[in-house]
């Protein structure tokens, strides 16, 4: 019901880097607090002190475990925001066209004002990144920072999401997915990067580099033996080689 | 509809004002930027510019803002009008509360110091309150060392002089292996994620080492899931494996350690098995040039390891061939260690040879000259790429301070310890024990302690003991149940007070310590004993003072509470007498300074113990007429001077150029606020490694202030003090341990890093309780003294019990089960969940998200009062009698660390109880219940 626009000049999103995240929720507290204070508004947390606390984040970070046929079980830690997808059903399905994508720079956002609260968004999502703020009645969504990237209040350098800005692990990168030269597009070709759900059709712009191969498996383990070769057979031997080799140093 | 889009402000206006200041919500200590709008706290970042977090920061950081505004901050000095225990209490003034304890502290102070003891918890300014302490003149003092990490920091301190953490750091920039025991989200939180992120980046391996893969064990390259309490084994058989294929940096080991000095081989002497130094006391290594001893600090000594030196009749040997003979051992091959830690022969051989490959064929060389203390200039320097770190997952168990030593020892043999891609020390580290105070215990009523607390023994003459040989601390810290004790033993104090065992006390003053809660084993048991009364119907423990910024659980257990101010509304230094926030390549301290002001009655804790200072006459705090020297704590800061031109920061100090030497300078937080809240000075760069041995280095500390004169030293892989504990079991000396404790000194006290099962799985049954039991702290919540934090508990609000695949499905478990779960001390009911990540006789849970109703300000139905749960109640303080009418501390007998990590239980499935076992009643909140919603923005 609500337009995209035909295409974008950028593609703005994040690389998330899931053989680097360690699951700290540095990006989701960060996230939390810039825009509680900022963009629309607040975030809100119903029952903040209560029973069954439930509060608006727009990035959580979820964890799964992954058993694999043969080696032990792993664990990765997977932060979701919004993907501000290229074909993003969140804002066709829109009433109002208070969802919308910008045509500057493909950055998916909610105009507050115009919002009703109908959750048509939500429901589109795939991925389920979008909230409804259970105080204000209006959608929330990552924002990717927009009163950020380009604020002139803030030093140059300052100038990206607050998610980023934070990670402590630096597994987070943010940058024109639109640029195949730019250090994001670079890090995507280099690690694999992938879409999530690519089958769901919606160009999702914010891509995932996959964990690395771990090295848990046994049989690996063979080629390192000649470094362990023994220097003697007994204590006498071994002080005869300690002799020897003090005596090249 | 066509696409059209709103005009939005894309630059609005962040903030009115910054304010730098350092974070206090664990013990990072991260700078941070507060932003400001119409007075209030709008939003927290990291400051780019500090040292320690270089801009990032995590989510305690982040969440900041709910700390500040948090409904459970206590509002003004309480005092106690129910029974202990009930929460009820009545708020009073500033002098009525400074009143009441001047009139508990000052008989003590004037007739029997010993009778207070103060124990300050997670305190980041023990040289303040170990001086407050010592001046009062009571031997009763520690911080929380004892039930955290001093296993850690003594193994590494007595080994090489330094440890993990505060001490050190991997050397991030270049290591091409790290390799990580028992870390979980721990010391220290996020220079560890940033270092982990730059060698992911640069695509080096890690190698984790934990029961549990979480957190930093799920990303590393390598999963090894050890049994817990077994690590040091693990470690002395990769010596082994190092050992036997002679993958060792001897050059290294000649030059900086003790492996080439002579230890005396004379059994029937008084000083066998001590090393052998000549008139001027220096050690003496066997010079290879002449087959005779020399100093080991001659500048022209080729030292030897694989010689002997033979003096009438007897032969000597160098500390290296005591280490090669014992290692060498199949006892520690792998296929002879391998069941008992839980992996394979050839992985523990495979880790070895990926250490020896990466030391030896991957040496890198910094293209930097620079010059030892013996004056030998090196035109480069070359580094071992291998580095390691390790925290309280190794270190609280029973047998932990040997654990860590090995560890040491490994990373010593590997010659990666202060070299381009290993570990490197952080100022005023390294720092040999001779360099540290030794403990004191001198009482004098009315006059200060005979020196500071606490310190590094070098032997028994140092022990904390009275004329009759019995404990003079209450804590038992520095006797021969636990004789390097540097830290104190706070997890004991409540108990042996209780017990009244070695003695009584009238006055218990605690600082941040939830005692009567997470901060305890046993917590139901120290639950009574703080409220237990004796004959005559006073409490067995009378009077306890108590200290925090929030209404914790041992808020109740109080009869007088002090009201201390949030982080954003207090001055603290992060001192260089202290716990600094320094890095490898420079020295670093820093402030709090108050960037809001206080909106209750509420005042900072050290400038409370300033003012106490002064009303009781201590000499530190009173001027010559008897007048209070001090105004507060931000006075004390800039105007105390430990040693002339030596204050509690180093930064522009004198006239604002000098840095680490110099007077006072009234301006000094000034400038400290102008400089973002903290000072650095770099190391320069001939000084960057080989601290210990470094001319320049040396040179520089000295002129920092770190040092008052070059102290080079060697490392120790075999701890020459320890072995002076042994000659004393072994009968030598006037100062003898208790018979009881005899054969224990002896075999525990090896100066040669030994391994021993844990002492639980010698007073429990180990297949009646069969399974390892352990906690970790979430990354959110990693240190931290509250998960009131209304958006930190939306991450974390409740803690399952982890259980293994093996148990989950032998228990026929499903989602949503409870089980009980039983130790030889006790039994909870908890929910349970299923994890595959982890060590197959391994259940966990997180740390202290469980809270007692009416703590925290929280709703008395919230899951972490209802679901939550604690471990401690499984753990007590001491091991299970043994018939022979002793109290065993569950702690390490080297330390006295307190042995969480050693627990063992059983499981079984029951039926979902109403809520989580033991329950208790609800405390009576002293600040109410938090607000139902929040929607925080101070701006419009």
């Amino acid at each position: 019901m609500t337009e995209l626009p035909a295409s974008t000049q950028k593609k703005l999103g994040l690389v998330i880097d899931l053989d680097t995240c360690v699951g700290c929720h540095a990006c989701v507290i960060s996230c939390k607090g810039w825009n509680t204070e900022n963009y629309g508004a607040p975030l809100s947390d119903v029952d903040a002190y209560g029973a069954d606390p439930a509060g608006t984040f727009l990035n959580r970070v979820h964890s799964y475990e992954i058993t694999p046929a043969e080696g032990p079980a792993q664990l990765v830690h997977f932060p979701k925001s919004c993907l501000h997808c290229e074909d993003a059903p969140c804002v066709t399905v829109c009433p109002t066209g208070a969802s919308y994508k910008r045509q500057e720079d493909g950055i998916v956002l909610v105009n507050e004002t115009a919002c009703i609260g109908c959750g048509l968004c939500a429901w589109a999502c795939p991925y389920g990144a979008r909230e409804l703020d259970a105080l204000e009645g209006v959608m929330k969504k990552c924002t990717l920072c927009v009163d950020r990237i380009y604020n002139e209040n803030l030093p140059e350098v300052d100038r990206q999401p607050a998610c980023v800005r934070t990670c402590p692990a630096g597994a987070r990168h943010f940058g024109d997915l639109g640029d195949p030269d730019s250090d994001v597009s670079k890090l995507v070709a280099e690690r694999g990067g992938m879409d999530l759900m690519p089958e769901q059709g919606t160009k999702p712009v914010n891509k995932y580099l996959p964990p690395r191969p771990k090295q848990d498996r046994a049989e690996e383990f063979d080629i390192l033996a000649p470094f362990l070769e023994p220097v003697a057979e007994d204590p006498k031997g071994f002080l005869g080689w300690l002799d020897k080799a003090l005596e090249r140093l | 509809m066509a696409h059209t889009q709103p005009a939005i402000d894309l630059s609005p206006k962040v903030s009115d004002e910054i304010r730098k200041t350092t974070c206090y919500m664990c013990a990072c200590r991260c700078g941070i930027n507060v932003h400001m709008k119409d007075g209030k706290v709008a939003y927290i970042e990291g400051n780019r510019d500090h040292p320690v977090n270089k801009g990032v920061l995590c989510a305690k950081g982040s969440a900041g803002i709910m700390q500040v505004n948090a409904p459970s901050r206590l509002r003004a000095p309480l005092k106690r009008v129910g029974p202990r225990g009930s929460g009820e209490f009545e708020e009073i003034t500033w002098d009525e509360a400074l009143e009441i304890a001047v009139s508990w502290l000052k008989p003590i102070r004037e007739n029997d110091p010993e009778k207070l003891a103060f124990f300050t918890g997670r305190d980041q300014s023990q040289s303040f309150t170990g001086l407050w302490a010592q001046n009062f003149g009571t031997p009763n003092f520690a911080a929380h060392g004892g039930f955290c990490s001093v296993n850690m920091a003594a193994g590494g301190i007595y080994t090489m002089g330094g440890a993990f953490w505060e001490f050190g750091q991997p050397d991030w920039d270049h290591t091409k292996l790290l390799m990580i025991f028992g870390v979980a989200e721990d010391h220290d939180s996020n220079p560890i994620k940033m270092g982990l992120g730059k060698i992911k980046a640069r695509g080096a391996k890690v190698i984790g080492v934990n029961p549990i893969r979480s957190g930093y064990n799920a990303i590393a390259d390598e999963w090894v899931g050890i049994t817990p309490g077994t690590d040091g084994l693990f470690i002395l058989s990769l010596i082994h494996c190092l050992l036997k294929a002679g993958r060792i940096d001897l050059n290294y080991l000649r030059r900086y350690t003790n492996a080439p000095v002579l230890v005396n081989g004379d059994e029937s002497s008084p000083e066998h098995g001590l090393l052998l130094r000549d008139e001027d006391g220096k050690m003496l290594v066997l010079d290879r040039r002449t087959g005779k001893p020399a100093p080991f600090d001659d500048p022209d000594v080729v030292p030897d390891l694989a010689g002997t030196w033979r003096n009438a009749g007897i032969t000597h040997r160098p500390v290296f061939q005591l280490l090669a003979d014992r290692y060498l051992s199949d006892d520690y091959a792998p296929e002879a260690v391998a069941d008992r830690v839980g992996i394979s022969a050839k992985r523990i051989r495979h880790i070895a040879a990926e250490l020896a490959r990466v030391a030896f064929e991957e040496e890198i060389e910094i293209d930097q000259p620079w010059t030892d203390f013996r004056g030998v200039k090196h035109d480069k320097m070359i580094g071992r790429p291998v580095s390691f770190h390790a925290m309280r997952g190794i270190s609280a168990h029973s047998n932990g301070f040997q654990t860590c030593r090995a560890l040491h020892v490994l990373q010593i043999l590997l010659g990666s310890v202060e070299v381009p891609g290993g570990f490197r020390f952080k100022p005023p580290y390294p720092k040999p024990t001779e360099a540290h105070p030794k403990p004191h215990c001198g009482v004098t009523p009315g006059k200060p302690l005979n020196g500071p607390h606490l310190g590094y023994v070098q032997g028994p003459d140092d022990l904390c003991l009275k004329d009759d040989g019995s404990p003079a601390r209450i804590d038992k810290a520095y006797t021969w149940e636990n004789p390097m004790s540097a830290h104190g033993l706070m997890h004991m104090v409540i108990s042996n007070a209780y017990a009244g065992d070695p003695y009584k006390i009238d006055t218990l003053f605690m600082y941040m310590a939830n005692m009567s809660w997470n901060s305890s084993m046993n917590t139901s048991g120290v639950m009574k004993m703080l409220t237990d009364k004796d004959e005559n119907g006073d409490y067995v423990i009378p009077r306890i003072i108590y200290s925090d910024a929030y209404s914790s659980e041992m808020v109740a257990y109080a009869d007088l509470i002090l009201p201390d101010t949030t982080y954003l509304e207090r001055h603290d230094c992060i001192s260089l007498l202290d716990r600094p926030i320094c890095e490898a390549d420079a020295a670093a301290d820093a402030i709090r300074w108050p960037v809001i002001e206080p909106d209750r009655d509420v005042r900072g804790f050290q400038s409370v113990l300033v003012d106490l200072g002064a009303r009781l006459g201590m000499p530190a705090f009173v001027n010559e007429d008897g007048s209070a020297k001090y105004k507060d704590y931000a006075d004390y800061i800039v105007n105390h001077e430990r040693k002339p031109g030596i204050g509690p920061l180093a930064g522009f100090r004198g006239d604002g150029s000098d840095k680490g030497r110099g007077a006072p300078n009234p301006e000094q937080l000034n400038r400290y606020i102008e400089n973002g809240g903290f000072f650095v000075e770099h190391i320069p760069d001939a000084a960057l490694y080989y601290k210990p041995w470094n001319a320049d280095y040396q040179n520089w500390a000295v002129g920092m202030g770190l040092y008052d004169s070059p102290q080079p030293y060697l490392f120790s892989l075999y701890a020459e003090p320890m072995r002076r504990f042994q000659l004393a079991a072994e009968g030598h000396g006037d100062r003898q341990p208790p018979e009881h404790l005899r054969e224990r000194v002896k075999t525990v006290m090896d100066p040669l890093p030994i391994w021993y099962p844990p002492f639980e799985d010698g007073h429990v049954d180990p297949e009646e309780y069969p399974v390892h039991a352990l906690t970790q702290r979430p990354m959110a919540m990693y240190h931290s003294w509250g998960t009131q934090n209304a958006w930190l508990r939306q991450l974390h609000g409740r803690n399952p019990l982890y259980v293994p695949t093996k148990i989950w499905e032998a228990n026929g478990f499903c989602e949503g089960d409870w089980a009980r779960v039983t130790s030889a001390h006790g039994s909870i009911v908890v929910p349970v969940a299923h994890m595959a990540a982890l060590n197959e006789n391994t259940v966990w849970t997180w740390n202290a998200i469980g809270k007692r109703k009416g703590a925290w300000a929280l709703d008395e139905h919230a899951p972490e009062a209802t679901k939550g749960f604690l471990l401690n109640h499984l753990i007590h303080e001491l091991l299970p009698p043994k018939g022979d009418g002793m109290r065993w501390a569950n702690s390490d007998p080297v330390t006295g660390q307190a042995a969480w990590f050693d627990l063992r239980v059983k499981i079984e499935k029951v039926a979902a109880p109403e809520e989580a076992q033991p329950a208790y009643p609800p405390i009576k909140s002293p600040v109410g219940q938090g607000p139902q919603n929040l929607a925080w923005k101070v701006g419009k």
